[in-house]
């Protein structure tokens, strides 16, 4: 396990960076957009403790054809302004983000990032305000209710310690989409008690059916509301995060 | 309410109000003829006391601010100390006292937004906030509207630009009513070499002002922030800066962006007194003057006047600093992010000059005239303290029930939950104990704790403030983390009365004392006066907040001081039959008066170097502070959900025959630790060795917490401790 608590300050692929014409790598793309601000902390993860060729890149230089996947990270893209992740969605980014999906390369869209998907009609539903109108950041257990997601391929009832951080995460959908959505396998993540004596309400948002996370039909896209790049090395409270974000190791390069 | 606006426009545009005669002569001598309106208005606020600190720079000579592992002192826009392996921590703390109690939520935001540029100006990235905030009461309505705005105005702001707010502290108490206190504390990491200092512009570098537009907001915010809040205050709304976090993150990451680029040769945050104190500063500590054009710079509304744009306080500005040849440079990084820019004007040999589009000169004087204001000299007034305080018994149990559900003692989860305090995956000391813990760049971390305490600095301000720094040094040790250096922020009364004056004196005399004995000096800082309401004429008590910076060595060190079954506890540190201005007097007695423990500096140090030196035989740790060793062994037990039990009998005390128990447990003696450990036998020899005085008191395991005969089940702890804030914010909707 690498420990780097330094991974911001070593010398990283910023926004900005010009890239060579090349042909779809095999690496994953982690976007920023104004605003992002768990786009390093991803990098770190899959970088450092995935070990894995990613890139940071600035959502204007952002070409999905030079990527084998791609991270839409958390944070308040644009400010959150209107409405978290809306205008990010309307970024020529995004439409590239579009174009890697319907190729089917993986595409994981964290708090913001899940936002966006959404917002951008890759995801189904919407995420509205916390039932409790507060931002919350806590720990929570999750279960992984199917396996038809690139990110959770062979994990089906496995349960998952994450944090989650976000204002906005409930998620809603109407009531016959979302039993069109269950008998699809597109519910992945439910918020679930940690075991049979945890009386807690295990949802931090009142989300609707205790939803924490969701893929497309074809499952290569996915959204969460938790931060599995949170939670990948023991020393910062666990690292359930990594069985997902392993996954990339399928279709990137391994780092030296 | 419209006339009254109309009346604060005009006083608004009448500068120069607040200089005393004695100023304005000065003002006269020093310019050699009269200054135009412009200038006075300049001078005004650069000579106020929230920008001069001239009641306070002499007596804040007292402090010690060198050696050990400081690499820049007070004077600059954040402390700065060496944590090894090349890098540095800059950190810093300021209130924002008089803006949050008039509107809390843009108050506490703005805060947050001044601290985090502080760091910047340092070369520093932003990876910690903290905060210290002190309302009424928790069943007052305006205290509880107060503090749910304050707590929100620090979350949106906080977790908007990406930085974790990751500890902090709450307190209330009945002084606070009306002046609540709002401390904001930052703190980032620089590599050694690349530390940023704003004395290091040359003549003919560019001044670049980026960020948000200027508006009117916040005109006057200093000269607001050195006067007492009063009725009118309401009125005084525009006086509050509205922050806006997203400009914010921006800023950050292309600041970032420019120092990792090399391209800066200074920078400077916008803060209090606006592109004033700003612009003068920098071009004063770089030895010259500027040319500052103000036709050129970005407004939010037609019509400014020069003297609007050269005080407006508007958020998210920085002044960046670069040669001809990297110009450019910056411009084309501020240009990818979508910042706003002007060039503003140049870094000169002469004076500083402010100049319209023609070059007519509108302001012009030596940069020292607005930098170095003179220094009052105010008289102090003794005051006496009671000594005395009652004694009544009280169950053991009701108190102790009582105080782990009371304001100030009881869990601060329903904070903490609304700040994201894990982006940035450092924190890996989390909210809820002693200190934070952070990773840091070195391969090691820092361990980083805010301390104050009210009631004792009133008790006695000197007592009581070598109080907070050895409270604060615990907090560190308790992580494992060697205190290194501090950062204090006094939040007092007005400095116009003698006996704040002396509050003042004695609060930095016993800061100074502490921090020389054990050898951790003070990097910066911040002082606000004029925490005093107008109509009740009730100060604040003198609230001085220590934050104090630790180091750990090696990840190896990280305890996640959770004690296990079976582990024995011991008790470091003599106790004295010490409980005046205790949180049992004060929560269970009522009484907020009486003798407080006396500060054993040398016995503080000895204790918390022995607690270093054997942490490996240490497998969990709390200091003993407020609420003494009842409450200390409650929380541990809460953490790990795991009972103990202790005998009070082995407890190392002079004359304990004729203590009565509460003083015992309730006792709040400095220089105390609970230590959990499988090897009570070597930690007790190595304490007979270095002569500190330690007992096995107990062990832990089981579901209830036992102290001699007194029993409480640990599910009811759990249940008071950690949902008694909630309970207040959520049931009561004010």
């Amino acid at each position: 396990m690498t420990v780097s608590g330094g991974n911001q300050e070593e010398p990283q692929t910023e926004g900005g960076r010009s890239h060579p014409a090349v042909r779809s790598e095999r690496k994953i793309a982690v976007i920023r957009f104004p605003g992002s601000n768990c786009d390093l902390d991803v990098v770190h993860a899959l970088r450092d403790v995935v070990k894995i060729n990613c890139e940071l890149v600035w959502h204007a230089d952002f070409k999905g054809s030079e990527y084998a996947g791609v991270v839409l990270p958390g944070g308040f893209s644009y400010g959150d302004h209107l409405r978290a992740g809306i205008i990010a969605a309307f970024s020529p980014a995004v439409k590239e983000v579009k174009q890697m999906a319907s190729e089917g390369k993986p595409v994981i869209g964290i708090c913001n990032g899940f936002q966006i998907l959404t917002e951008s009609g890759l995801l189904p539903g919407a995420l509205l305000k916390n039932e409790k109108l507060n931002f919350v950041c806590k720990w929570v257990s999750l279960r992984i209710d199917s396996e038809k997601s690139f990110f959770t391929k062979g994990l089906s009832g496995k349960r998952l310690e994450l944090p989650v951080a976000h204002g906005e995460g409930r998620y809603y959908i109407e009531e016959d989409r979302l039993r069109e959505m269950e008998r699809n396998g597109q519910i992945v993540f439910r918020y679930a008690a940690r075991g049979p004596e945890d009386n807690e309400n295990p949802n931090p948002n009142g989300s609707l059916s205790n939803i924490a996370g969701v893929c497309n039909e074809q499952g290569n896209v996915v959204g969460l509301m938790p931060h599995p790049e949170r939670a990948c090395e023991k020393l910062l409270g666990g690292e359930d995060g990594l069985m997902l974000l392993q996954k990339f190791i399928e279709i990137a390069d391994r780092r030296k | 309410m419209n006339e009254k606006k109309s009346e604060e426009k005009e006083n608004a545009a009448e500068p120069g109000t607040s200089l005393t005669p004695d100023e304005q002569k000065e003002v006269r001598k020093r310019l050699g003829r009269e200054p135009n309106a412009l200038e006075l208005g300049m001078i005004d606020i650069m000579w106020s006391e929230h920008c001069s600190y001239k009641s306070s720079r002499p007596i804040l000579k007292m402090l010690p601010t060198t050696g050990g592992a400081v690499v820049v002192g007070p004077g600059y826009d954040a402390g700065v100390i060496d944590i090894g392996g090349g890098w540095c921590a800059a950190f810093k703390i300021e209130t924002h006292n008089h803006p949050s109690a008039i509107d809390p939520y843009n108050g506490a935001a703005t805060g947050i937004g001044g601290i985090v540029r502080d760091i910047l100006s340092m070369g520093a990235r932003p990876v910690a906030l903290f905060d210290s905030i002190h309302f009424g009461s928790l069943s007052s309505p305006h205290s509880r509207w107060l503090l749910r705005n304050v707590v929100k105005g620090i979350g949106d702001y906080g977790n908007c630009i990406g930085v974790p707010t990751v500890g902090g502290e709450l307190q209330f108490d009945e002084g606070f009513e009306r002046n609540c206190l709002v401390n904001a504390a930052c703190l980032g990491f620089v590599r050694k070499d690349k530390i940023m200092k704003s004395d290091t512009a040359g003549e003919g570098d560019h001044i670049i002002l980026a960020g948000g537009s200027t508006g009117r907001d916040g005109i006057h915010g200093v000269t607001f922030a050195s006067k007492n809040l009063s009725m009118e205050s309401e009125g005084e709304r525009p006086a509050v800066q509205v922050g806006d976090p997203f400009t914010k993150k921006l800023l950050i990451d292309a600041t970032l962006e420019l120092l990792e680029a090399g391209l800066l040769k200074s920078l400077k945050d916008l803060g209090g007194g606006g592109l004033t104190c700003a612009s003068s500063e920098l071009a004063f500590k770089s030895g010259g003057g500027a040319d500052i054009d103000i036709s050129k710079i970005h407004l939010r509304e037609k019509g400014m006047s020069p003297y609007e744009i050269m005080l407006s306080e508007s958020q998210e500005r920085m002044l960046y600093i670069a040669d001809d040849a990297r110009k450019a440079g910056v411009i084309a990084i501020l240009e990818k992010y979508g910042i706003r820019y002007a060039e503003i004007g140049k870094i000169t040999k002469g004076n500083y000059r402010v100049l319209d589009e023609k070059g007519k000169v509108l302001a012009e004087m030596k940069a020292s005239l607005l930098t170095e204001a003179p220094t009052v000299d105010r008289p102090t007034k003794e005051l006496k303290f009671e000594g005395k305080c009652m004694k009544l018994n009280k169950d053991i149990s009701f108190a102790l029930g009582q105080l782990m559900a009371s304001e100030n003692l009881c869990s601060r989860s329903w904070i903490y939950e609304q700040y994201d305090h894990e982006v940035g995956d450092r924190t890996v000391g989390k909210p809820g104990h002693d200190s934070a813990v952070l990773l840091a760049p070195n391969g090691g971390a820092v361990v980083v704790k805010l301390d104050s305490d009210s009631l004792w600095c009133n008790i006695d301000p000197y007592k009581g403030s070598a109080g907070v720094v050895c409270e604060a040094y615990r907090n560190v040790v308790s992580c494992g983390g060697k205190p290194l250096a501090c950062v204090d922020n006094l939040s007092f009364g007005n400095p116009e009365k003698p006996e704040v004056m002396f509050q003042f004196k004695e609060s930095v005399r016993g800061i100074s004392d502490a921090l020389k004995a054990l050898e951790t000096p003070c990097v910066g800082g911040n002082v606000s006066f004029y925490n005093e309401d107008e109509e009740t004429k009730l100060s604040i008590k003198p609230t001085p907040v220590i934050m104090m910076v630790g180091v750990i060595d090696s990840l190896k060190k990280l305890r996640k001081c959770r004690m296990n079954k079976g582990e024995k506890l011991v008790l470091v540190g003599e106790t004295r039959a010490e409980i005046g201005g205790s949180e049992y007097c004060r929560t269970i007695l009522g009484a907020h008066c009486g003798v407080l423990p006396e500060p054993d500096l040398a016995a503080e140090k000895r204790n918390g170097e022995f607690v270093l030196a054997n942490w490996e035989n240490i497998n969990a740790v709390h200091d003993v502070s407020r609420g003494g060793i009842a409450y200390a062994l409650l929380e541990m037990c809460v953490q790990a959900d795991m009972g103990a039990k202790i005998t009070l009998d082995p407890i190392p005390m002079s004359g304990k025959e004729h203590v009565r128990e509460e003083d015992i447990v309730f006792s709040e003696t400095h220089g105390r630790y609970i230590i959990a450990t499988k090897k009570a036998e070597e930690l007790l020899a190595a304490a007979a060795k270095a002569g500190v005085p330690a007992a096995e008191i107990g062990i832990v395991g089981g579901g209830k917490i036992e102290i001699d005969a007194y029993q409480f089940k640990l599910q009811d702890m759990k249940e008071g401790y950690g949902k008694a804030l909630w309970k207040a914010m959520e049931h009561n909707k004010v």
